[in-house]
């Protein structure tokens, strides 16, 4: 069993999964802020990949991208910072990033190396569902990856139901049509959240984007498995000057008591 | 695939490896609704109408093609120039924009968000919403607003808004960043117009064949003024590859004729300073296709370089990489400094003063070896107006 499907036979409520970028807000921040989730009640962790160009991001998440790029974060660095991960990090990890990175590095090269490292699964917003049918997916399975998909208030419920089909971990349901880190009215998306309970998927479902304190972390807890933080936590890394154990304390304790 | 069309890509958007539609799900909706409607609503009559006589009354359509003699005796071949310089607004970009607000009103949109990064797009398209009444937001890199200043206040004449790209490198490939993230934030009453053959399925075939009419037209007048059926050669300008999309479109599946894309050099190829794609570019991801990229070894997309803003993007449109990896399309590159000079003999020798786009295409004639018996089309895709700052420089 991956260690994901393992995390929802526990816990099947109120799930927590932190982003981070990598390599932010230093270049060997990234296994002191897994180690701090971990301590401090994230049940899964999610590293950005830092690219130039992260189209479905919004501006917080975007500028820690391009601080981790400056620090001299790559793909390469990266997959070495993780080969120690599983010495200290028990909780499952997702790794989050665009495409033309992965295919510079070797699409292959990437999954294996990802694997072999203990990573448990992959997000990548611009691998469309026809490709990974065709030619991704089966790399992805090869190295026992899981691969979760994005769905939105504007996926249709046939288009669900095959994304649905097609991820293993779990499923994310972005809670607005947006971009990261935008405040939109979540009680505006109830139907939606409802719809998806309905739905009897087959994966668990995680709330993103625009999750970011103690009182919308409960209410996408409501509807679904647990939520997704990333803006919120990325704003607290960014003002605590490179200290990242007491901010990640201090934020993950606003949110989870 | 083997001898199929080049003018045609498959049902999922691909021109061989290159384009498909790699976009996050919160595009998927807005990317459908076009894919499954664009060929219909391109076909329909009453849309084709109101789309010819825009292009014929309002753009002043068709370009004439221009015998420029003292030119062709210079390089001693005929070489015919596709004059999209007289289109109004003074490029080849207002047949796209046209196209997609008719398109665009046709899908019940109220808003049109476009990028651009010299301005013309972005003018083209503030213009077409002019006419038609429709908000307009235009993102620009914040870098090129200070560039292109004049362009900034005519699409805000025009009663567009500009909003600056601040993100990234603030140039082109930022601008169309934030237009993309724009359409993710307003998912059901906008339309984007992307400006270039690129773009996720079916922007390159929908752009490609808005344009298509620069090749309709050349054949036809091509055939009235020599008797030929087809030129030797066709000449564009690359930056995303429109206008040479456009130019080639008719000939594409036409072996006989040689299709020449001209890219930019900037300071030389290997100089760092270059936005000659094809030549340093590696398939890769950008914008939502499959094409060639100029990026790092890790994957990061590079800042290009062309004293043109027009050619100065880091992509090339899928159709292009197609044209260049299967061997199709010729590919050559024209230094900052080729095409200047290439527009000062323009200028003294016919009397026209291109754009700097254009005169990386006309720079070209100077690599190719032209025999008198010939027939070069060469697409002269804008004018020069909104380059007078830069050619200001040059004039010792
Ligand atoms: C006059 C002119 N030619 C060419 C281009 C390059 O675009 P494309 O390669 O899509 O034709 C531009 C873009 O701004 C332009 O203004």
């Amino acid at each position: 069993m991956s260690r994901i499907a393992e995390l929802f036979g526990r816990k099947s409520s109120r799930v927590l999964n932190v982003y981070c970028t990598a390599g932010f807000p230093a270049l060997e921040s990234t296994l002191p802020v897994m180690q701090a989730l971990q301590q401090h009640g994230a049940d899964l962790i999610e590293l950005g990949m830092p690219y130039s160009d992260p189209l479905a991001d919004g501006p917080v998440i975007q500028a820690s991208s391009m601080k981790a790029l400056e620090n001299g974060m790559t793909i390469a660095v990266l997959l070495g910072q993780l080969k120690e991960m599983r010495k200290t990090v028990q909780v499952p990890v997702v790794l989050m990033g665009y495409m033309n990175p992965v295919l510079q590095y070797g699409f292959e090269r990437f999954c294996k190396e990802a694997s072999e490292a203990g990573v448990d699964g992959l997000i990548l917003p611009d691998l469309p569902a026809y490709e990974f049918e065709t030619e991704y997916g089966a790399v992805i399975k090869k190295y026992g990856l899981d691969f979760i998909f994005l769905v939105t208030p504007e996926t249709s419920d046939e288009r669900i139901l095959a994304l649905d089909k097609l991820s293993s971990g779990f499923l994310y349901a972005v809670s607005s049509s947006s971009t990261t880190g935008k405040d939109k009215n979540m009680a505006d998306q109830e139907t939606y959240f409802n719809k998806l309970k309905q739905m009897q998927l087959k994966n668990p479902v995680l709330i993103g984007f625009g999750i970011k304190d103690k009182a919308t972390f409960t209410a996408a807890s409501s509807y679904a498995n647990g939520a997704i933080i990333g803006t919120a936590y990325i704003k607290a890394l960014e003002q605590a000057n490179g200290n990242v154990a007491q901010p990640t304390q201090q934020f993950l304790e606003s949110i989870l008591q | 695939m083997g001898t199929t069309t080049f003018q045609q890509p498959d049902t999922q958007g691909y021109y061989g490896p290159f384009g498909g539609a790699y976009i996050p799900e919160m595009l998927h909706r807005n990317v459908e609704e076009l894919r499954s409607r664009y060929l219909d609503i391109m076909q329909e009559a009453g849309f084709q109408k109101e789309f010819q006589q825009l292009l014929r009354d309002y753009v002043g359509r068709p370009t004439p093609l221009f015998l420029a003699e003292r030119l062709s005796k210079h390089y001693n071949t005929p070489v015919y120039l596709k004059r999209e310089d007289l289109n109004h607004t003074g490029a080849h970009k207002i047949n796209n924009a046209i196209g997609q607000v008719l398109l665009a009103q046709r899908l019940g949109k109220k808003r049109i968000i476009a990028e651009t990064g010299a301005g013309q797009h972005g003018v083209a398209t503030a213009t077409v919403c002019a006419l038609k009444g429709i908000e307009c937001i235009v993102y620009m890199g914040s870098k090129d607003i200070e560039r292109q200043a004049p362009n900034v206040a005519r699409m805000r004449m025009l009663g567009a808004t500009v909003i600056p790209a601040t993100s990234g490198s603030q140039t082109l490939k930022d601008a169309t960043n934030e237009a993309i993230r724009d359409w993710i934030n307003n998912p059901t009453d906008t339309h984007y117009v992307i400006g270039s053959v690129v773009g996720p399925h079916p922007y390159p075939d929908m752009v490609a064949r808005f344009q298509s009419v620069i090749s309709e037209e050349t054949r036809a007048q091509l055939k009235e003024q020599t008797g030929k059926e087809l030129p030797t050669r066709v000449i564009a300008c690359v930056g995303g590859g429109s206008n040479a999309a456009g130019a080639f479109y008719h000939f594409l599946d036409e072996p006989s004729v040689e299709l020449v894309a001209v890219e930019a050099a900037g300071h030389g190829v290997y100089s760092g300073l270059s936005a000659a794609t094809t030549q340093l570019g590696k398939p890769g991801v950008l914008h939502g296709s499959k094409s060639l990229v100029m990026q790092t070894e890790d994957g990061q997309v590079v800042e290009p370089h062309s004293i043109s803003a027009g050619l100065d993007y880091p992509g090339i449109g899928p159709l292009h990489a197609h044209l260049f990896n299967s061997g199709r399309g010729s590919f050559l590159s024209a230094t900052d400094d080729d095409a200047v000079q290439a527009a000062f003999l323009l200028c003294k020798l016919e009397g026209i003063i291109p754009a700097l786009e254009s005169s990386h295409a006309l720079a070209a004639l100077t690599q190719l070896k032209l025999q008198p018996n010939e027939a070069t089309v060469l697409c002269l895709s804008g004018r020069g107006d909104k380059d007078l700052a830069t050619y200001m420089k040059r004039l010792d």
